[in-house]
């Protein structure tokens, strides 16, 4: 039987950009800043997708919770291969204190209203770096966990899956319906084509909000400051190998 | 303790902390998920347990296994904790995070802990959150300091600012950086054990399979005192054993940034970075390393930082204290030659 699978995507601001922190210390400036799709979430769609092009999969679904851009995120999805998407509406102040918790029970609500049979979540998000978001919406439902996934494979009703741990890799098998989080050697994800692009346009995006789900968001956490980080004082070149080795010696470091 | 860490302390005021902590301490108690690989302790435990410790109250380690008493024996050693709860079961092969976290809450539901914590590694990373998730509390990843019982440091977006946040919740559930805080001390005394609360441990939903773990001589990566690193600049994996040659005179431990990886030239579990492993050793070389952002998060609370690039302009020399422009095919087997003259014996 075909799975279906829903995928989480996430807005981020782009891996690229040098982030600067807001002078007052409330945050990092978002504003006229380059975002893009989180780069494990990128993964997490390829896989989806590729599961499709293998007939293992129905249907894939994306959501993305956040404010209105969040639908070009969703469109990107769409131009890879996703069949259609959901964007949870949640903005301002609400949108600034929304956390894993709440995101995971958004996901739970949302993939029992779909009767999804697969998550797949990214690892990690690369603004708040919490790494948090799959093992919750597994915990929330009651259902495995497969995270930080480099391989999966599907069997009759249950996923085996390769994890990227401490030293080295394991495996485990996952029943049915399960989440699973992508680390970065799970694929290469593909580039979106013009092509593929403006069919994108065409699929379906279902807008939802907070109160729909019935989700509590109530800010779990209060950030008090934002800082820049201490800055490394510069170094010195040195010209040779001795004079390195030298250096290091007087340092103490060899 | 790292640049980083000791930059963070100067920056932040004290006294609050001991204010708070002075009321609070003795109404709090922390628990200490143990991680262990092969029957051995797993370092980064002792670094949690610190962490525990400055919360205050009393700590109480957790450990749970297929097969535990050497690491329990270890454990008991810790200076400072209170007891070490033992969970033995064949069913805890693998220690599946479904099986660890209903164990977990069944002591919590015993012993109503204030804090949880774990490393953050892939062990912690995929417990905590499953943790606070079943208490429908926030967990707080990847700690880098305690400023009060509820108010810690981490940071953000590849370590390129650092947040201080306050947690409203009733039971913190937290991973911690092992670089971040000291390793407890082993002493000669001996914590009491006593066996873990009776949890369900029936969980079928999940069946751990098989560990590879890649076998090395060499120290492990995250304890380390010296790392030396390659990158894409090393061309091919049969190059990295110049950086091998040179790490087992030193006694390093190697690492790579993501384009070695990638590259298929070293296997994944040596990647440092945002999205593999943190790093802060005394002395860390970066060989044929550019430093994207991205590599920098996992390394730059090393105390001295060497870079060996042969492009000036490579963004490592930004963050390095010493560097080298120069081919690193050339470089390399010199101090490889010449280091034996240097060596403190």
């Amino acid at each position: 039987m075909a799975m279906r699978v829903l995928v989480g995507c996430k807005r981020v601001i782009d891996y690229a950009v040098k982030i600067r922190v807001k002078p007052d210390k409330t945050g990092v400036v978002t504003e006229g800043v380059k975002h893009s799709l989180n780069p494990f979430d990128e993964i997490a769609v390829e896989e989806a997708v590729r599961l499709k092009e293998k007939k293992l999969a129905s249907e894939v679904i994306a959501v993305s919770c956040g404010p209105p851009p969040c639908q070009e995120t969703l469109r990107t999805a769409l131009a890879m291969g996703v069949d259609r998407g959901i964007h949870v509406e949640i903005g301002g102040k609400d949108y600034e204190t929304l956390q894993p918790i709440h995101v995971s029970k958004i996901l739970a609500k949302l993939a029992q209203e779909e009767k999804v049979d697969l998550i797949i979540l990214g690892k990690q998000a690369i603004d708040d770096d919490a790494n948090q978001t799959a093992q919750m919406t597994a915990a929330v439902l009651d259902w495995p966990q497969g995270v930080f996934a480099s391989k999966i494979e599907k069997m009759d009703g249950t996923l085996k899956i390769q994890r990227e741990v401490d030293g080295g890799v394991e495996y485990v098998e996952a029943k049915l319906p399960a989440v699973i989080s992508s680390d970065l050697r799970l694929n290469e994800p593909r580039y979106a084509t013009l092509p593929n692009i403006m069919k994108a346009k065409k699929k379906q995006i279902a807008k939802k909000s907070i109160s729909d789900l019935g989700v509590d968001i109530t800010p779990r956490v209060e950030v008090l400051t934002v800082e820049d980080p201490p800055v490394r004082e510069a170094g010195a070149k040195v010209e040779s190998v001795e004079e390195l080795l030298t250096k290091l010696k007087d340092l103490g470091r060899i | 303790m790292n640049i980083f860490c000791v930059g963070l302390r100067q920056t932040f005021s004290r006294r609050l902390t001991q204010n708070i902590s002075a009321v609070i301490s003795r109404f709090n108690s922390s628990l200490v998920i143990a991680e262990h690989k092969d029957e051995q302790l797993v370092p980064i435990t002792l670094n949690a347990i610190t962490a525990a410790k400055k919360i205050g109250g009393d700590v109480t380690c957790l450990v749970a296994g297929k097969t535990v008493a050497p690491v329990v024996s270890e454990l008991c050693k810790a200076e400072g904790i209170g007891k070490v709860l033992i969970a033995e079961d064949s069913v805890l092969e693998g220690t599946l995070p479904e099986r660890v976290t209903s164990l977990v809450l069944a002591c919590q539901k015993q012993f109503n802990f204030t804090h949880i914590f774990a490393g953050a590694d892939a062990f912690g990373k995929s417990l905590i959150p499953r943790i606070g998730a079943k208490l429908d509390v926030s967990p707080i990843s990847d700690i880098l300091d305690i400023k009060s019982p509820d108010t810690f440091v981490r940071a953000i977006y590849a370590g390129n600012a650092i947040t201080t946040i306050r947690a409203k919740d009733p039971v913190k559930v937290i991973s911690v950086r092992g670089t971040c805080f000291e390793a407890c001390p082993l002493v000669s005394t001996e914590a009491p054990t006593e066996n873990a609360p009776q949890a369900d441990l029936s969980w079928e939903l999940t069946k751990w399979i098989s560990q590879e773990l890649s076998k090395s001589e060499r120290p492990e990566l995250t304890s380390a005192k010296t790392v030396v690193s390659g990158g894409r600049g090393l061309k091919s994996g049969d190059n990295f054993k110049l950086l091998y040659d040179l790490a087992d005179k030193m006694g390093a431990a190697v690492g790579a940034s993501r384009a070695a990886v990638d590259a298929g030239f070293v296997p994944n579990d040596l990647q440092v970075g945002q999205t593999g492993k943190i790093v802060a050793p005394e002395l860390y070389i970066a060989v044929g390393i550019s430093g994207a952002i991205q590599h920098l998060a996992g390394m730059k609370d090393s105390k001295t930082i060497v870079a060996i690039n042969k492009d000036q302009e490579a963004p490592i020399f930004q963050v390095a204290d010493l560097g080298l422009v120069a081919d690193l095919f050339k470089a390399i087997p010199e101090m490889t030659e010449k280091i034996d003259q240097y060596l403190s014996k």
